[in-house]
């Protein structure tokens, strides 16, 4: 097949549409057949391995994407310091998606065509995952990605270090259904992929399972403010469970005005899956403390792996920097990727992708994690709570790893 | 009986939240309502300005917190004036060293106040950081008044708007009570015949520039208590902004006020019984319906041209 030939699926949508149109102009720079997929060298010598680095340093996504970039530099940093790779010290690549997503895609394959990366640790949003996705799977490169995210995608060149949907959500639901007997719940997100596909889980997990009800669900554009009307209606429905799935700016003031219109959590319970420690900093503690947030990590989580994560963490970014889920995830990034490698005995792609399935790191902050052969990671999700100074309690974790379920059924 | 009067509650707050919805939207605009309406200058960057006064108030409650934390039920008041003197202060920089250049030119002052709105941006994110950050509030402007049971009143939106009111009326005053007010509005309707007789036109296009940036900075430090502000607020807040004084009729005061209104009234009643996506939806096409009947907005000025 011709290199330049985008395949049909590549034109679907206008993303991938310009990125199949720059692909076609890719023969003029580099000779067909010399393409990484054809068995070209990596860029792995004696001494070091180059890898890449692909996250938003500029634009709105900067804000999220900092923790991910230094969390892996933090891990490459120890693993350099404790004598490498397979003899090879880690050298990295950074690039700036700049939240734009043909911008992710261009530096996608600049890593992976010029530079020859054995890897690359990147992405947050599903927007630029999906962007990159099949440049990689084209290429095929090799992809750590830190988000927790809406599952539906499995892919031979990613892996995802974060919990998809059913992992954070179901057994959040459980919990809140079990020890706050709540049977009634009022959805919201903000209007985009994510929150609209785990709403859609909620649902079905409310509605199916816990035989409770959905007394009202909505969104609201990023960036909305105003949040009165809806905080009316919340007040008409009384739920027992308020589920916020808002993100970016939006939280603060959604939750600034849930304080001032009288909700507190001495008369509301409210769960969340898109509060971490990262946001809190902006919310504010004082102004949620109480409410609860499902994730499967927290900085407050009390096991020598995490005590020393922090500590590392703050002693390169500094006291007062936090440490939010997506963070830790990304940290975990370069330790598996790192294990496959030395399993393999090779940085081949295929040989790291055939090694991974079933790896354990029991040195995880989170605690211990194991690799899927869906390429997804068994993980513990834990409910915390809200402490006026923007960190978390552990009020419960899941006696066992939840096992990651990309493509739930009875879900859809 | 009694979930009978808690509807009544809830629709009374419904109420309210239309009226805070409508002071936010006329505290937004009125800056702009003066420097677009007045000067017909389009200056993109007014979101940033409003950004600008949000991160006044920010400095000045950080600073207050490390230096002086008995002062803080207090700080919150020298900040906004604060905001005030900082964004007039700049808004009579950018007047003198950019827009004075353009006033012949108005497409180009969209550019160039573009332009100047994306560096601020940047400016800010390289003060700040991209996060978004909120002023820790002194405690008598958070939390809920309750005059009647099951009635919650945020403190902050009744602020808000007290401040809309008070900026509105002062506003009002100066324009059409005021020597200053009879030499814009002279200008307004014929800038050659009003520098005939005597009025330094230029002088007024300063102040009158100035002053606008300087009310959009005190708004922007009133909305730190009901959300936050980042490096981009400003461009979330110039649609909205634009929106109402366009549809209230560029050169009218009473425009703005009107179409702020309209347009709250309609996004608060039907988020009410509809989703916010859909309540959106509704509120834009009935801008856009009432703009095709009356394309110069709610409010026009009778001019002879």
């Amino acid at each position: 097949m011709s290199r330049a030939k985008p395949r049909p699926e590549d034109l679907q949508s206008p993303g991938r549409r310009r990125a199949a149109m720059a692909l076609a102009a890719l023969p003029m720079l580099v000779a067909p057949g010399l393409g990484r997929a054809q068995g070209a060298k990596l860029a792995v010598t004696d001494k070091e391995v180059v890898v890449g680095q692909l996250h938003s340093a500029t634009g709105t996504m900067a804000i999220s994407e900092t923790g991910s970039i230094q969390a892996e530099r933090l891990a490459i940093d120890q693993i350099n310091a404790a004598g490498g790779i397979l003899g090879r010290q880690i050298r990295v690549i950074q690039e700036d998606g700049a939240s734009d997503w043909p911008t992710f895609a261009e530096k996608a394959r600049k890593l992976l065509v010029s530079d020859r990366v054995a890897t690359v640790f990147g992405c947050w949003t599903s927007a630029s995952r999906k962007a990159v996705l099949p440049i990689f799977e084209k290429e095929n490169g090799l992809l750590y990605y830190p988000t927790f995210y809406e599952g539906l995608e499995q892919s031979k060149n990613v892996f995802y270090t974060g919990q998809e949907a059913t992992q954070q959500i179901l057994s959040g639901l459980d919990w809140v259904n079990r020890e706050k007997k709540a049977k009634t719940f009022y959805l919201i997100g903000s209007d985009y992929i994510w929150p609209r596909t785990s709403n859609k889980i909620a649902r079905k997990h409310i509605e199916n399972v816990l035989k409770g009800q959905v007394v009202g669900e909505e969104y609201y554009p990023l960036g909305h403010t105003q949040f009165g009307s809806l905080l009316n209606k919340i007040k008409l429905r009384k739920p027992d469970v308020i589920y916020a799935i808002v993100v970016g700016g939006s939280n603060v003031s959604f939750y600034k005005q849930l304080k001032a219109a009288g909700f507190s959590s001495a008369n509301t319970t409210l769960l969340t899956i898109s509060v971490t420690e990262d946001e809190l900093l902006g919310i504010g503690g004082e102004n949620v403390e109480g409410y609860y947030s499902c994730m499967k990590y927290f900085q407050s989580l009390d096991n020598p792996n995490n005590k020393a994560f922090v500590e590392a963490f703050k002693a390169k970014y500094g006291p007062n920097s936090v440490i939010g889920d997506v963070t830790q995830a990304a940290y975990l990034g370069p330790w598996l990727w790192k294990m496959a490698v030395e399993k393999a005995g090779s940085f081949e792609v295929n040989d790291v992708v055939a090694a991974s399935p079933n790896l354990e790191f029991d040195k995880a902050p989170e605690g211990y994690v194991k690799i899927h052969p869906n390429h997804h990671l068994w993980s513990r999700t834990r409910v915390g709570r809200m402490r006026g100074d923007g960190q978390f309690d552990v009020v419960w974790e899941t006696p066992d790893l939840i096992e990651p379920n990309p493509f739930p059924e009875g879900y859809q | 009986m009694e979930s009978f009067s808690e509807l009544g509650a809830i629709l009374l707050m419904q109420g309210f939240n239309g009226l805070s919805v409508f002071s936010v939207l006329l505290l937004m605009a009125l800056g702009l309502a003066i420097i677009f309406g007045q000067m017909g200058v389009i200056n993109m960057a007014h979101g940033e300005f409003l950004a600008i006064g949000a991160y006044t108030t920010y400095v000045f409650s950080s600073a207050t917190q490390a230096w002086l934390p008995q002062a803080m039920p207090y700080y919150y008041l020298v900040s906004m004036l604060a905001a005030f003197g900082v964004t007039f202060a700049l808004g009579w920089l950018v007047e003198w060293a950019m827009v004075r250049h353009l006033y012949r030119r108005p497409l180009d002052t969209l550019l160039a106040t573009w332009g100047l709105s994306l560096i601020l941006q940047q400016a800010l994110r390289s003060i700040f950081g991209p996060r978004e950050v909120s002023p820790v509030l002194p405690d008598w402007l958070m939390g809920s008044y309750q005059p009647l049971p099951f009635v919650d009143i945020p403190i902050n939106g009744l602020f808000v708007m007290v401040v809309t009111l008070l900026l509105t009326a002062g506003v009002m005053l100066a324009l059409f009570r005021s020597g200053w007010g009879l030499r814009v509005r002279a200008t307004v309707q014929n800038r050659a015949m009003s520098g005939a007789v005597g009025i330094d036109t230029r002088r007024v296009d300063r102040t009158t520039f100035a002053l606008g940036c300087g009310i959009a900075g005190i708004a922007g430090a009133a909305f730190t208590t009901i959300s936050a502000t980042g490096p981009t607020s400003g461009s979330l807040y110039i649609v909205d902004t634009f929106l109402t004084v366009v549809f209230g009729g560029a050169a009218s005061l009473f425009g703005t006020i009107a179409s702020a209104f309209v347009i709250a009234q309609t996004q608060s009643v039907s988020e009410f019984f509809m989703t916010g996506s859909m309540a959106k939806v509704l509120t834009l096409s009935t801008v856009v319906l009432i703009l095709m009947l009356r394309p110069q907005g709610l409010f026009s000025l009778k001019l002879r041209k």
